[in-house]
């Protein structure tokens, strides 16, 4: 279960251009369920992923993973959770440019010190299970939209993370690559992964793949009920 | 292999990766940063050969060396001087030498003729440096004619070859019998170029060349390490004109590099935000661009260092050396024994690498400790 209490984040605090993207967020989210944030642009669900996934701190409040409280954890320890519990994919892919695609999806293995060869052949074995080894030495430029996302999701899955946080992973692809990509999450689905998605896409919020919607409009929980 | 070797193995390939995407801004940076370590290690290497050459020549030259003056200039020095001298204790022994400068008009080249101590030459034979000898084209038993200093020509056959693990020790000498010099230059019998003194003890030196103006006034006596001091100034001295000359690109070189270093470009801060974001921690990121500034600026030296060492040795230091040699004292041209002061090498490293890797790692640092989201964000 991963617990949120009470989180708040505010940006540039004390500052003229102060600007509070959570207010008081409290939920639970189930493991080896998908959840899906909806909401308009601005509404703070890329914030609550980012706070989810250990990518920044919040102001205020607790989040706690299997009963871990993170929040007060030092840098080295929330990299460690990133790095073993979290797979990111981000909205605009974030595809590191001039590497290859095969480097891409090593990228996240390579401080962990496995060796070069297994490395490798697992990161092929990704790639070819998301029919894309044949794009193993492509540069990350080179690639389509559709490629591109999914060696960002190969990318994700390189540390064999238990929760997928994915950042409006519809809004750069057109209705077939975006079922392609729900037909992704739903194997990883069955596979016991825990997805949290952000994205106000019909698709995704309508697919049969989502175990729970929850609405988030100027910072807050609007509605957290929804069901498909 | 073990994981932290195998996980530096990763860094450092990522690192090659990272630095051949941007090939156009890294080669310009590495080829500024060569040439700036090339000027530097250019002067090193020569004005420290230079000193060891000078140091090689002076090694056995006598100790003391004394010539006579009339009006501050040298003059031809009586042998009967050797009387007076020998009266100073502590003085072992006096030798008067020969020796002077010819001017190959043929050739534009400057000589130095000179009489061996033992007088060990035959008459009409001489022996030559091994750059006359390049330059003349000649070999053991050549005639070469000299014009005397009445205007005849004499001729001389070549007899040895001098080789000498110094060239500059060798280069240009002559060596010929007594006979054949005084005949040649026009020094008469009973006078000599200068007098060479050995002395017992060394700490006598400046005690004894007091003594030798006190007993004949009208000479100067010369030491030794005035001389390697006198040497040791006048290249100090060059090599700081040298660089003075260079300040100006040596000090572009490290306000682009620093300015390279020390700012991140907006892509280079998205990356490591990506970096950490997916996994990475905030050392394995300084790990890095650790090695990414290690890789430059050492790649950098030691081309630089190979350039500097090639254009001393193997291309005579083309670029300095009308102004580390100057242009008469020198000539006929020598190639200058190679030679590399590791004290020298440690303080062009310490002052190239070590503060280029430093100053790529400081920003990387400021940014990889914000939170992977905010770098992102901005």
């Amino acid at each position: 279960m991963i617990k949120i209490q009470n989180v708040s984040k505010v940006f540039n605090a004390g500052r003229p251009n102060e600007f509070t993207a959570l207010s008081t967020v409290s939920l639970g989210i189930s493991l080896q369920d998908v959840t899906v944030f909806k909401g308009p642009s601005g509404s703070g669900k890329t914030t609550l992923l980012s706070l989810i996934g250990c990518m920044a701190r919040p102001t205020s409040g607790r989040i706690f993973i299997d009963n871990r409280e993170i929040t007060s954890l030092p840098e080295r320890f929330l990299t460690e959770i990133r790095r073993t519990t979290f797979g990111f994919i981000f909205q605009r892919f974030n595809l590191l440019a001039g590497f290859t695609a095969l480097e891409n999806v090593m990228a996240p293995a390579m401080p962990t010190g496995e060796k070069y060869s297994s490395l490798r052949k697992r990161s092929l074995d990704i790639l070819g299970m998301l029919d894309l080894d044949h794009k193993a030495d492509s540069k990350s430029e080179w690639l389509s939209g559709g490629e591109a996302q999914r060696v960002a999701i190969a990318r994700s899955l390189i540390n064999n993370p238990s929760i997928i946080i994915a950042d409006e992973p519809t809004a750069h692809l057109d209705a077939k690559l975006s079922a392609e990509f729900l037909a992704i999450m739903e194997i990883l689905k069955k596979e016991g992964k825990t997805l949290v998605i952000a994205s106000h896409d019909p698709l995704i919020c309508d697919s049969p793949i989502a175990s729970r919607i929850i609405e988030i409009r100027n910072g807050e929980i609007a509605d957290n009920s929804a069901q498909p | 292999m073990p994981k932290s070797i195998e996980r530096q193995l990763h860094l450092i390939d990522f690192t090659v990766g990272s630095i051949l995407r941007r090939k156009g801004k890294n080669g310009a940076l590495l080829f500024v940063y060569a040439l700036v370590v090339f000027i530097l290690a250019s002067v090193l290497f020569f004005t420290r050969s230079l000193r060891n050459e000078a140091a090689s020549v002076l090694a056995n030259s006598p100790e003391i060396i004394v010539q006579r003056t009339l009006t501050g200039r040298c003059q031809f020095i009586p042998i009967g001087y050797a009387d007076s001298l020998r009266t100073i204790r502590g003085v072992l022994s006096i030798k008067p030498r020969l020796w002077g400068y010819y001017y190959d008009g043929g050739f534009g080249a400057n000589y130095t003729i000179m009489v061996p101590l033992d007088d060990t030459m035959k008459q009409g034979t001489i022996a030559i440096g091994s750059a006359i000898a390049k330059l003349r084209k000649s070999l053991l038993g050549d005639i070469i004619p000299f014009t005397g200093y009445d205007g005849n020509a004499q001729t001389f056959t070549v007899a040895k070859i001098i080789d000498h693990e110094s060239a500059l020790v060798s280069a240009d000498l002559i060596l010929m019998s007594e006979m054949d010099y005084r005949a040649m230059s026009g020094v008469p019998s009973g006078f000599a170029t200068d007098l060479v003194l050995t002395v017992r003890n060394p700490r006598e030196y400046a005690t004894i060349a007091e003594k030798i103006t006190r007993v004949l006034p009208d000479t100067r006596p010369i030491v030794k390490s005035e001389i390697l001091r006198t040497y040791d100034a006048v290249f100090s001295w060059r090599a700081g004109i040298v660089l003075l000359l260079f300040a100006g690109t040596v000090l572009s070189f490290f306000i682009f590099s620093f300015d390279k270093a020390t700012g991140l470009s907006a892509e280079e801060r998205k990356e490591i935000g990506i970096l950490k974001a997916i996994g990475w921690e905030t050392s394995d990121v300084l790990a890095m661009k650790f090695w990414e500034g290690l890789a430059i600026s050492l790649m950098a030296f030691c081309l630089g260092v190979l350039f500097g060492y090639v254009h001393v040795f193997f291309g005579a230091g083309f670029l300095f050396a009308p102004v580390l040699k100057g242009w008469s004292t020198l000539y006929p041209s020598f190639s200058l024994t190679p030679n590399i002061n590791a004290g020298d090498m440690l303080a062009l490293f310490f002052l190239s690498v070590v503060p280029y890797t430093i100053a790529t790692i400081a920003p990387a640092w400021r940014i990889a400790t914000i939170d992977p989201d905010s770098v992102m964000r901005s």
